[in-house]
């Protein structure tokens, strides 16, 4: 019996319905069954458009889509915008990933001309590419580690002001051609484009989002001791593949 | 280069198939030297066919469907072109030409069939005008290579656009179904379907995240067209057509629901091939008939228990697939590689929902990416039996261990033909040249 035992926390999914590619219910499901092994209740709220956003949650995660469920949800993310700034600078842990990361910063700007606006959290630019980067990757990061997934990506993406990047590429692209970097880092928000699915081969961020979360929540964090040999082994066939 | 006679390039391009039977292996390359030495070769041949060339296009099904259509067409009397390889490129279709032609260089048929995937079929439609496409689906697969789901739709939409006779589309995909838009002015467009009881059982990818959603995108469609064909009902393997005021019963023998809309589908392109003088009947006596593809379905026997092999690419099809059997009756392996072929990423398999393994759970799990797969089943409570990357080993150890059940394997396209391989050595594999 852990001392996080008794305790619960609330994971919001942002836009399941409309962004969701990719295995974007891996993270989810991941996540949830991290913090159960670290003895937390656990309850997932999915947060679609129109809905009411559940101001109470505990991690937010939100997965990657076609630029067409983008369009779909921009209207409804600018409207929880506010909310959404508020608890990242309050730190709440969340998790963006793909078309969501490029929407959590400042704007993405399509290849065909459209300017959608983001909300902000990260200082960075998207701008839409002839060319998608797509393929295995593995990246460093002081915080977590080596890092490893699948990006597939045709957005380009800068970071400036405050937001420091989430990684050092090894292997792959990352968040531009230009520079070395991947993902996006600000207060306990993590962005990034990988996939493949990104937590259940990280658990390492599965680790920091739900310690975050009981911080906050609890004040305290008893990590349990899980055993990640199948994740080990899964890490290590997933980092020598081809690009 | 100067381009060659035609006679002359045909005989080097058989010469070159000979030479590459003899050798093994390397379906296409026969092609692709006709291709360099005369690039319209393909459709100067085609054009010539009296019935004209059919596509079949989507992302799911292609192989089975198009295996249908020239099993139903052949019954019906005609003489049927196919790219039976599944070499499904231009040089494929040209290798598969010359593998057909007499050495007087006739091409002895009524009409062509071809399987073409989404990007070769742009590609194809862009040199031989198609008399019809049958376009199946557009579920999410391969977007390692071609990005989204909507770039998927987008390449269909060119092949539509091409069709100089019929589209015949999927009314249940809303993507397939929108294609009509594309279809030019004087091409008739015609749709197969689902009755509403039976729509229930095929989620769209628009509706994947999970069984909870009761959100079917199909049943919010306002207005759906009305089907020639309609997969109306079906139990085991008697399924019920509607055809306009007519009800007709069939069976068919192949592993999987999809396979019975394939049907559907294989269904409404014969009747509109055949017209007037199509014999309904003699059809519905054919699809019984049909055996599966290559590794889709495909049973072999093994010590004397039934193998059957189970391509997956994508998470629709893996849960169709998963859905189709009760788990407990089988001895089950998975087998994930992640060559080009197979799709390089994996994420997919986070998408397929893996609970009706639980109760029977996964005997060995295999392939370049086993532990990712392994790591998916802990994820869903399903246990496994035991993990070996090394295809071989696995596969032996899985054959040992079945207990005498029937045994079925879950695999990507390069672990499919790995298996086969390795099978044909202990049992009848056949030959697919």
């Amino acid at each position: 019996m852990t001392s996080n035992s008794g305790k619960s926390l609330k994971i919001v999914q942002l836009y399941p319905r409309d962004m969701n590619i990719y295995g974007d219910w891996g993270n989810t499901l991941s996540l949830s069954r991290r913090a159960k092994a670290h003895g937390f209740d656990v309850e997932i709220v999915d947060y679609n458009p129109e809905d009411s956003f559940p101001t109470d949650a505990d991690i937010i995660v939100g997965g990657g889509g076609q630029d067409s469920g983008q369009s779909v949800i921009g209207d409804d993310l600018q409207s929880i915008a506010a909310t959404l700034r508020e608890m990242a600078e309050k730190g709440t842990p969340m998790l963006v990933i793909c078309g969501l990361y490029q929407l959590f910063g400042n704007e993405f700007r399509t290849i065909g001309g459209q300017v959608l606006p983001g909300i902000g959290i990260f200082d960075a630019v998207t701008v839409g590419g002839e060319e998608r980067l797509i393929g295995n990757i593995v990246e460093e990061s002081s915080e977590f580690g080596t890092i490893i997934g699948y990006e597939n990506h045709s957005g380009l993406t800068t970071l400036s002001g405050t937001t420091e990047p989430l990684a050092k590429v090894t292997k792959g692209e990352g968040n531009n051609k230009d520079d070395e970097f991947e993902g996006a880092r600000v207060h306990n928000v993590v962005g990034t484009y990988l996939h493949g699915s990104l937590l259940p081969k990280n658990p390492a961020i599965s680790d920091f989002l739900i310690q975050k979360a009981a911080e906050n929540k609890y004040g305290e964090f008893t990590p349990a001791t899980i055993n990640d040999e199948l994740v080990e082994k899964a890490r290590a066939s997933a980092s020598q593949r081809p690009r | 280069m100067k381009r060659m006679s035609r006679p002359v390039t045909r005989l080097i391009g058989q010469g070159v198939r000979y030479a590459t039977k003899l050798r093994g292996g390397g379906s296409a390359f026969p092609g692709l030297v006709m291709e360099k030495l005369h690039p319209d070769f393909v459709a100067e041949e085609l054009a010539k066919l009296p019935r004209g060339v059919v596509v079949v296009s989507g992302t799911n099904g292609k192989t089975t469907t198009t295996k249908m259509v020239v099993q139903l067409l052949e019954s019906q009397g005609l003489k049927v072109f196919t790219n039976r390889t599944g070499s499904n490129f231009v040089r494929g279709v040209a290798a598969a030409l010359l593998g057909e032609m007499n050495l007087a260089g006739k091409l002895d048929a009524d009409i062509a069939v071809l399987e073409l995937d989404e990007a070769h079929a742009v590609h194809f439609v862009k040199r031989v005008k198609p008399q019809r496409a049958l376009l199946l689906n557009v579920l999410r697969d391969q977007l390692d290579r071609f990005g989204e789901i909507d770039t998927t739709r987008r390449m269909l939409a060119h092949v539509a656009g091409a069709t100089t006779g019929t589209v015949i589309l999927n009314r249940e995909d809303p993507r397939i179904r929108s294609l009509a838009e594309n279809a030019p002015e004087g091409t008739a467009v015609k749709y197969f379907g689902l009755s509403e009881k039976l729509r229930k059982m095929f989620p769209s990818d628009d509706d994947m995240r999970a069984a909870e959603s009761p959100v079917n995108t199909a049943q919010l469609a306002p207005e759906l067209p009305a089907a020639d064909v309609l997969l109306k009902d079906f139990a085991g393997t008697s399924a019920t057509f509607q055809l306009g005021s007519e009800e007709l019963n069939g069976t068919i023998n192949l592993y999987g629901v999809y396979n019975i809309f394939n049907a559907a589908a294989a269904m409404a392109l014969t009747l509109d091939v055949m017209g007037d003088d199509a014999d309904r009947s003699a059809l519905m006596a054919e699809l019984a008939n049909i055996t599966p593809a290559f590794g889709r379905g495909e049973a072999l026997t093994v010590n004397g228990q039934t193998l059957q092999l189970l391509l997956v690419k994508n998470p629709s099809g893996f849960r169709l697939s998963l859905a189709s059997a009760d788990a407990r009756d089988y001895a089950t392996m998975i087998t994930i590689n992640d060559a080009y072929a197979d799709g390089r990423d994996v994420s997919w398999l986070w998408d397929v929902d893996f609970h009706s393994l639980q109760t029977g759970g996964v005997n060995m799990v295999s392939g370049v990416r086993a532990y990712d797969m392994a790591l998916r089943l802990e994820h869903e409570d399903v246990s496994v039996a035991a993990v070996d990357e090394d295809l071989d080993s696995a596969l032996d150890q899985f054959i040992k261990n079945s207990q005498g059940k029937p045994m079925r394997i879950f695999c990507t396209y390069t672990a499919m033909l790995a298996i086969r391989k390795n099978l044909s050595k202990i049992t009848d594999v056949e030959e697919i040249s």
